[in-house]
C-alpha cells in the first residue's frame, strides 16, 4: 500500500505542477503547448547541471538535497527563458499560439539530443556519478538511522525513500493558488483570459499580465520536467518525457481549469500511469498476489487507459468545460 | 502602382497571395538555415576537436548534403548522387502525404496533430492485408490495392474519432488527436505483439520489427524510376503522392465540396447560417486527413523492403509530426506540399550525411525543421511586412509616374504654342 501511494505520488506531481503550469498560462490568454518541450528542455538542463557540478566535486553524495534545490533553481530559470520563445511569438508578434508551441515541441528535442549527442556521444545523458537513489532520495542514512529503521506507517509512507522534489512541488503548488485566486495579481492575471478588453480599459497591462503568467508557466513546466527525470528517469535525460506534457494538458481540461480538480486529476492519472508501469509487481494489499497481473489483461491495456479515460471523460464533460473565452486569441489593442 | 494589370485584367505576378506565400516560406527556411549554420560555427568554435574545416564541412552538408557523393583524398566532394536523389524521392512520399493531411485539416480549421496515430494506424492495416493475404492464390498487385485502401480506410476511421469529438461535442481537436495517438500506439504494439507470422523472425538483430512486405510478393511498382536511381529505393509512391496532390487541389479549390470545407475552416458560423452542413464538414475533413496520413504509411510500407518497427508504444512516428512543417511551409497548398515534403526530405538526408561525415550529428536538421515551424507561426507577419513595402514602393512610383505625366504634358503643351 505504502510503495502504491508513494509511487503514485512520484507520478502525479509532474501532472499536477505540470497541469498548474498549463493554468497559468491559458488563464492569462495563451495557450501553452508547449509544455511538453519545455518539460524536456528542463529536464536536459537540470541533468546537465547535476553532471557538471559533480564532475567539478562541488558536492558530495551527503549535499545531495542541496544539489537538488539549486539544480530546480536552475531548471526554473531556465524554463522562464525558454518559455520567452513562445510569449514572443504569441503576444508580442501575434502569431499562432498552437502553431508557436508545435514549434518548441519540435526544438526542445532536437536542441536537447543535439547537445546530449555532442557531450555523452549516445542518445542518453546520465548523471557523471552514483545513482538518482543514492544521491537524491530521503532515507533513513540521511538522517543518520540505520538502513532498516522502521519509520511507522505515516513515517514510512511519508518520509522513507521518497525524494524531497516532491513536497517542494506540493508546497509550489499550493503557494501558487493561492496566489492565482486570492491576491489582487491573480484576479488581474484571469482577467487577461477572460476578457483583455475589459483588463486594459482598467490600466491592466494586458501584454505584460500575459508574458508574466507565460513565464510563470515555463518555470513549473522546467521544474516539473526535472522532477520527472530526477523520480522517475533515474536522472537521465533522453529528449523526452513520455507525453507527460501532453498528458498535463488533459489533466488541465480534465481539471477544468481550476487547482483543486487538477491535483485530483494529477492524482487519478498518476494512479493509473503506476499502475501501467508497475502492474506486474503490484501487491496492492500486501498479501503476495499479483492480483493484475494474475487477471491476463494485456499490459497495453493499462498503458493505455489514462488515454482512453481522458477522452471519455472529456467527452462527459465536455458541456460542462469552462474554457478562459479569450485563450488562443492573440490580444490587439485596436480591436477594442 | 495597380495590382491588376490594366491590359490583360489579370492580377500582377508579386501582388499574387500565392507569391507573396512562396517569398515568406523562402524567408523562413533562409532564416531557419542560418539558425543551423550559427549552430555549427559556434559549437565547432566552443567544442575541441573540431577542426575549422570540419565546421566548413559541416556547413556546406546542411545545404548539399543531397549532392554529397563522399570523399576523396580526405575533401568532401559534391555532384549528383542517384542514391541520395532516390532516397530524397523516397523518404519525401510519407511527409507529402501526412503534409496534405495536415494541410487539408487545416484548411477548415482543425489543427490535425493527429497524422501520427492515423499513420500508425494505416500502417498496422495495410501491413496486416499485404502480410496475410495468400500471394499464390490472389495476385500481388491486387493484394497492393487492397493493402493501400485498408490503410486509408484505417487512418480514415482513426481520423473520424477526434472529428466526431469536436463536431458533436466541441472538444478541442488538439488535445483529442494527442490522446488517439498514444492509444493507436499501443493499439499497434498490441496487435503485432500477438500476431507472430507478421514479425521477422528469420533475421538475427531484427527483433521488433515486421517481415518487409516483398517476402510475401507485394512490392509497390518501380516505373523505371530505379533506372534513373540505380541503387536507390525510389519507386512509384513518389509519383502516386504526387497525383493525390494534385487531387487535393482539384477537390479544394475547383469543387463545391473544397468550397464548403474552406467555408466552415474561414467562419464557421457564417458557413452554418449560408446552410452548409458544418458538422458533417468537421467530420469529412477530418476523415480526408486520416485516410491521407493512413495512405502515406501505406505507400511507405508497401514499397516492399521497408520494415517497420512495431514495438513503437512509447515513441509516435516522426513522420505524423514533420507534417506539421511540411504543411506550415507550404501555406496549406496541396501542390506546395509536394514541393515542401522533397525539401524537408532533403534536410533529413543532409543530416545523415552530417552524421556520417562529420563530429556533428543529425539532429541539426531537426533544429532548423523547428526553427522553419518557429517562423512559419508567424508567416503572417513577414507577409504583412511585405505587403507594407509593396505599398511604400508603389506610392513612391506613382508619385513619379505623376511628375512624368506632368513634365510631359508640360511639353506637350509647349509644342502647341
Amino acid at each position: 500500500m505504502v510503495f502504491l501511494i508513494q509511487q503514485t505520488m512520484l507520478y502525479a506531481i509532474p501532472l499536477m505542477i505540470v497541469a498548474l503550469a498549463g493554468i497559468f498560462a491559458e488563464r492569462s490568454g495563451v495557450i501553452n503547448l508547449a509544455l511538453e518541450g519545455t518539460m524536456v528542455f528542463g529536464a536536459f538542463v537540470g541533468v546537465l547541471f547535476v553532471r557538471i557540478m559533480q564532475q567539478g566535486y562541488v558536492f558530495d553524495q551527503s549535499q545531495g538535497q542541496i544539489l537538488m534545490v539549486l539544480a530546480l533553481i536552475v531548471v526554473a530559470i531556465c524554463g522562464a527563458l525558454f518559455s520567452l520563445l513562445l510569449s514572443f511569438s504569441a503576444i508580442t508578434l501575434k502569431a499562432d499560439q498552437t502553431i508557436g508551441g508545435t514549434a518548441l515541441n519540435m526544438l526542445a528535442p532536437a536542441l536537447v539530443l543535439f547537445f546530449i549527442n555532442l557531450i555523452a556521444q549516445q542518445n542518453v545523458l546520465r548523471m557523471a556519478s552514483g545513482d538518482a537513489a543514492g544521491w537524491f532520495m530521503i532515507k533513513p542514512s540521511t538522517f543518520g538511522l540505520e538502513r532498516d529503521h522502521d519509520f511507522g506507517f505515516l513515517g514510512n509512507l511519508l518520509i522513507n525513500k521518497v525524494y524531497l522534489t516532491t513536497y517542494i512541488c506540493l508546497a509550489i503548488f499550493i503557494i501558487l493558488s493561492i496566489i492565482l485566486y486570492k491576491t489582487k495579481f491573480g484576479l488581474r492575471l484571469r482577467s487577461c483570459g477572460e476578457n483583455p478588453h475589459a483588463s486594459d480599459s482598467l490600466g491592466i497591462n494586458v501584454y505584460k499580465m500575459r508574458y508574466i503568467g507565460v513565464t510563470i508557466s515555463g518555470a513549473l513546466a522546467g521544474i516539473g520536467g526535472f522532477t520527472y527525470a530526477l523520480t522517475t528517469a533515474n536522472c537521465a535525460s533522453t529528449g523526452e518525457v513520455a507525453g507527460y506534457g501532453f498528458l498535463a494538458l488533459a489533466v488541465m481540461i480534465f481539471g477544468n481549469w481550476t487547482p483543486l480538480n487538477v491535483a485530483f486529476g494529477g492524482i487519478l492519472f498518476g494512479l493509473f500511469k503506476c499502475i501501467a508501469a508497475t502492474y506486474s509487481s503490484l501487491d496492492i494489499n500486501g498479501d503476495g498476489v499479483y492480483l493484475l497481473a494474475e487477471i491476463g489483461i494485456s499490459p497495453y491495456v493499462y498503458r493505455m487507459l489514462p488515454y482512453l479515460i481522458t477522452l471519455i471523460v472529456l467527452a462527459f464533460t465536455s458541456k460542462k468545460s469552462r474554457v478562459p473565452k479569450a485563450e488562443g486569441i492573440p490580444y490587439d489593442k485596436g480591436l477594442r | 502602382m495597380y495590382k491588376i494589370d490594366p491590359k490583360t485584367g489579370l492580377q500582377k505576378f508579386y501582388a499574387k497571395d500565392g507569391t507573396k506565400s512562396v517569398i515568406s516560406a523562402i524567408i523562413s527556411i533562409l532564416i531557419g538555415m542560418v539558425v543551423g549554420t550559427l549552430i555549427i560555427v559556434i559549437v565547432g568554435l566552443t567544442k575541441d576537436g573540431i577542426t575549422p574545416s570540419g565546421i566548413i564541412e559541416g556547413v556546406k552538408l546542411v545545404f548539399f548534403g543531397v549532392f554529397n557523393t563522399g570523399r576523396t583524398a580526405g575533401e568532401i566532394t559534391f555532384g549528383f548522387n542517384p542514391v541520395s536523389m532516390g532516397n530524397l524521392l523516397f523518404r519525401a512520399t510519407p511527409l507529402i502525404m501526412t503534409g496534405l493531411s495536415v494541410a487539408v485539416a487545416f484548411k477548415t480549421g482543425l489543427f490535425n496533430i493527429g497524422a501520427a496515430g492515423q499513420y500508425l494506424m494505416g500502417t498496422a492495416a495495410s501491413l496486416y492485408i499485404a502480410l496475410s493475404l495468400p500471394s499464390d492464390v490472389i495476385a500481388p498487385w491486387i493484394i497492393w490495392i487492397l493493402a493501400f485502401l485498408a490503410g486509408m480506410i484505417a487512418g480514415a476511421i482513426w481520423g473520424c474519432i477526434p472529428g466526431m469529438l469536436k463536431a458533436f461535442l466541441n472538444i478541442n481537436e488538439v488535445i483529442t488527436c494527442i490522446m488517439t495517438n498514444w492509444i493507436a500506439a499501443n493499439l499497434v504494439t498490441w496487435f503485432f505483439d500477438v500476431h507472430e507470422a507478421l514479425k521477422n523472425g528469420s533475421d538475427s538483430g531484427k527483433v521488433g520489427y515486421t517481415r518487409p512486405t516483398a517476402t510475401n510478393g507485394v512490392e509497390t511498382t518501380d516505373l523505371w524510376l530505379d533506372k534513373i536511381f540505380p541503387g536507390s529505393q525510389v519507386n512509384g509512391g513518389i509519383i502516386i503522392a504526387i497525383i493525390i496532390a494534385i487531387v487535393m487541389y482539384i477537390i479544394m479549390s475547383k469543387t463545391t465540396f473544397g468550397y464548403q470545407l474552406k467555408a466552415c475552416g474561414s467562419n464557421r458560423d457564417a458557413a452554418k447560417y449560408a446552410g452548409i452542413n458544418d458538422k458533417k464538414n468537421i467530420i469529412y475533413s477530418m476523415a480526408i486527413a486520416g485516410a491521407l496520413a493512413g495512405a502515406g504509411a501505406a505507400l511507405y510500407y508497401l514499397a516492399g523492403n521497408t520494415e517497420f518497427f512495431w514495438s513503437t508504444y512509447q515513441s509516435l512516428p516522426s513522420e505524423g509530426f514533420n507534417g506539421i512543417p511540411v504543411a506550415l511551409l507550404a501555406a496549406n497548398h496541396p501542390i506546395g506540399v509536394v514541393f515542401s515534403g522533397c525539401f524537408m526530405s532533403m534536410l533529413n538526408i543532409a543530416g545523415m550525411q552530417l552524421k556520417i561525415m562529420t563530429a556533428y550529428n543529425e539532429y541539426v536538421t531537426d533544429i532548423i525543421i523547428a526553427a522553419i515551424v518557429y517562423l512559419s507561426a508567424f508567416s503572417m507577419i513577414i507577409k504583412m511586412f511585405l505587403n507594407k513595402k509593396k505599398k511604400q514602393k508603389a506610392s513612391d512610383s506613382e508619385n513619379s509616374d505623376r511628375l512624368e505625366d506632368e513634365s510631359q504634358q508640360a511639353t506637350q503643351e509647349g509644342g502647341e504654342q
